[in-house]
């Protein structure tokens, strides 16, 4: 046995992709983390106490690994969901009747509710810790934005199956845009935005309007809602992330006592 | 027996009770910490929890709420919180107590060795992937994700609910208007998080955990984290029903059960009660006169009078951390401003401080 995976390595197109033998030396354990596009973004080498589970609880690594899960498991979700009034609740729907030991749309929702904690988890962590202060201020305040954009893109899926439950939590969930300080037309400070007696902010065009696409939650928002959890947030957490990840190496690793 | 057990479980989740015994348990958790980080409390802790939710479990109404499938991540928030929370006080225990005998911390001892990635780390994630998959996987498998009617303009549910983790907000509906619940305070909540490490000058406890270091910052922390958001969403999940109004774990979701709104404004109390005049006065700056000067003196004055006291204990009497300080109160006091218009909603069935309805200004 030992014999074939030798062969298997000695062959041009297995040394195509992986530059070095086996890791079990510090050079060859060196290069699977530097000649890996995946790898690269830790260090060669870790302080011992950064990766002890009590005291990372892995929230971080398990954040991002379920928003792994959840781009794959929302890819395949797509093929089957129409984005319209008319077909949504359907398409949902025909998804539990019509594909036996279906569970893409089960594990899209609980590691959505488990990404949730666990990025909360993490912040948690990282502030008791003391991991924010000085020099990681700056990547405090990108991970703060990934944790609003993580509970944005939990709540703007939450629309999709265009049932009860959906419609009315974002109902409940948007009506609370209707009273923002003068952009909202139940909002204290509103009625002070208008020309000659001409209310400026109003039910037509208030930030709730903007977010929903109208007065209520219709067609309007399920397609807003679609576009924006499928492609607006998940492109600008992405983009965070990657800077959140670089951040860490450059202010100092996983951080530790000075 | 057990019909009295649940009624007393039932009242004991009332939200004045259920705040006024999470105060005491914090504090008692954080003040005796040389019992609380044991790992025997940590243990007997989930064996009677867990213990509870098995004498629990055969009740129709526990069971009907704690099994809807939106409500199972609650239960994993709860335990998990609890856990995390018990295991960074453990560990900042053992390290101040490691500090008094001049010995580093865990996290010092251990970090002056480095280890290679591969194996010790890669490791370590492949094997928290698997164990996540495989407990994803099974949960999808056991628990069908809930699809419930199609959507209905015309029909509204009673109750109607956020998304479970916006239920702390929707929670605070109870004690303040739409644009403080709703829109303030989470973006408060937002500014304040990206503030923390501008306003924390505190140069200790970078990277281990300690309670003795950073005293202030981790029981701000626990309150703010642990007491008005982990707690209020399990209040806004568990334990209400119909028109928001409370229901103990075990009572039956009761559509007719009426909570009498009985509510008066701060202005009502002072024009009526107190100076015995017939009407308020017409112009609403005049009637709200009284809870303006107050929620003046509240956000003006007293970060004004408390600004020696404070900075001396929080930045060293340094002048320079003027601007901190004056953010941070800023921020402190409308985070203030929730348990005292809780408290004053409990004791006086105080329903606005200041209520402007033509302006939409109700505070």
């Amino acid at each position: 046995m030992g014999k074939l995976f030798d062969s298997i390595r000695n062959t041009q197109l297995w040394k195509s992709v992986f530059r070095h033998g086996y890791p079990d030396t510090p050079r060859n354990r060196t290069l699977a983390v530097l000649s890996n596009f995946f790898l690269h973004l830790h260090p060669v080498k870790v302080r011992r106490s950064g990766i002890q589970l009590s005291y990372t609880w892995c929230m971080g690594g398990l954040t991002f690994f379920l928003f792994l899960i959840e781009t794959i498991t929302g890819l395949l979700l797509m093929f089957y969901y129409r984005p319209t009034a008319e077909l949504a609740y359907q398409d949902i729907f025909a998804l539990r009747e019509h594909v036996p030991i279906g569970i893409m749309r089960e594990l899209h929702r609980w590691s959505a509710h488990m990404m949730v904690i666990t990025v909360w988890l993490h912040m948690y962590r990282v502030f008791l810790t003391g991991s924010y202060k000085p020099p990681r201020e700056f990547n405090w305040n990108v991970g703060v934005i990934l944790l609003v954009l993580t509970l944005l893109l939990s709540f703007t899926g939450y629309l999709l199956p265009w049932d009860q439950l959906a419609v009315w939590a974002i109902t409940v969930g948007s009506n609370m845009a209707r009273a923002t300080p003068f952009l909202g037309h139940e909002g204290p400070g509103a009625s002070l935005i208008s020309f000659g007696g001409l209310n400026f902010i109003h039910a037509g065009d208030d930030v709730r309007f903007g977010l929903l696409a109208g007065r209520f939650v219709g067609e309007g928002a399920l397609l807003r809602f679609y576009v924006l959890h499928c492609v607006g947030i998940p492109l600008a957490a992405a983009t965070l992330m990657a800077i959140h990840f670089w951040r860490v190496r450059k202010d100092g690793g996983i951080s530790g006592p000075l | 027996m057990s019909e009295q057990l649940k009624h007393f479980v039932d009242w004991l989740m009332q939200p004045t009770l259920y705040f006024a015994l999470s105060v005491v348990a914090l504090v008692a958790v954080l003040k005796f910490r040389a019992i609380s980080t044991k790992k025997s409390v940590i243990i007997g802790f989930f064996v009677l929890g867990t213990a509870f939710f098995a004498w629990a479990w055969s009740d129709p109404n526990f069971n009907k709420i704690i099994t809807k499938p939106d409500n199972v991540p609650i239960v994993i928030l709860l335990a998990t919180v609890i856990f995390f929370s018990w295991l960074s006080l453990h560990r900042g225990y053992i390290n101040d107590e490691r500090k008094k005998k001049g010995l580093p911390t865990l996290e010092g001892e251990l970090g002056k060795q480095k280890v290679f990635t591969w194996p010790d780390l890669v490791y370590t994630e492949l094997i928290c992937m698997v164990l996540f998959t495989a407990l994803l996987v099974i949960w999808s498998i056991k628990i069908g994700a809930p699809i419930e009617e199609p959507a209905a303009q015309a029909r509204t549910p009673n109750p109607s609910k956020a998304p479970w983790y916006f239920l702390g907000l929707q929670e605070l509906l109870v004690y303040f208007d739409p644009w403080i619940a709703g829109v303030l305070l989470p973006s408060f909540i937002i500014v304040g998080l990206c503030a923390i490490p501008y306003i924390d000058v505190n140069p200790k406890g970078n990277g281990y955990y300690t309670f003795e270091e950073r005293p202030f910052a981790i029981s701000f922390f626990w309150v703010g984290f642990l007491l008005f958001w982990v707690s209020f969403v399990i209040l806004g999940t568990f334990l209400r029903g119909p028109n928001w109004s409370f229901f103990g774990p075990f009572e039956y979701w009761d559509l007719h059960k009426l909570e009498p709104m009985v509510n008066i404004d701060l202005s009502t109390y002072f024009w009526f009660d107190l100076l015995g005049r017939p009407k308020a006065p017409s112009d609403p700056l005049l009637r709200e006169l009284p809870g303006i000067v107050l929620l003046l003196g509240y956000f003006a004055v007293l970060p004004v009078l408390l600004q020696k006291p404070l900075m001396a204990k929080l930045f060293d009497g340094k002048r320079e951390h003027i601007v901190r300080y004056h953010l941070m109160m800023h921020l402190l006091l409308w985070f203030g401003l929730i348990p005292i218009k809780m408290l004053l909603r409990w004791t006086i069935d105080l329903k606005y401080i200041v209520g402007i309805p033509e302006w939409f200004f109700n505070v």
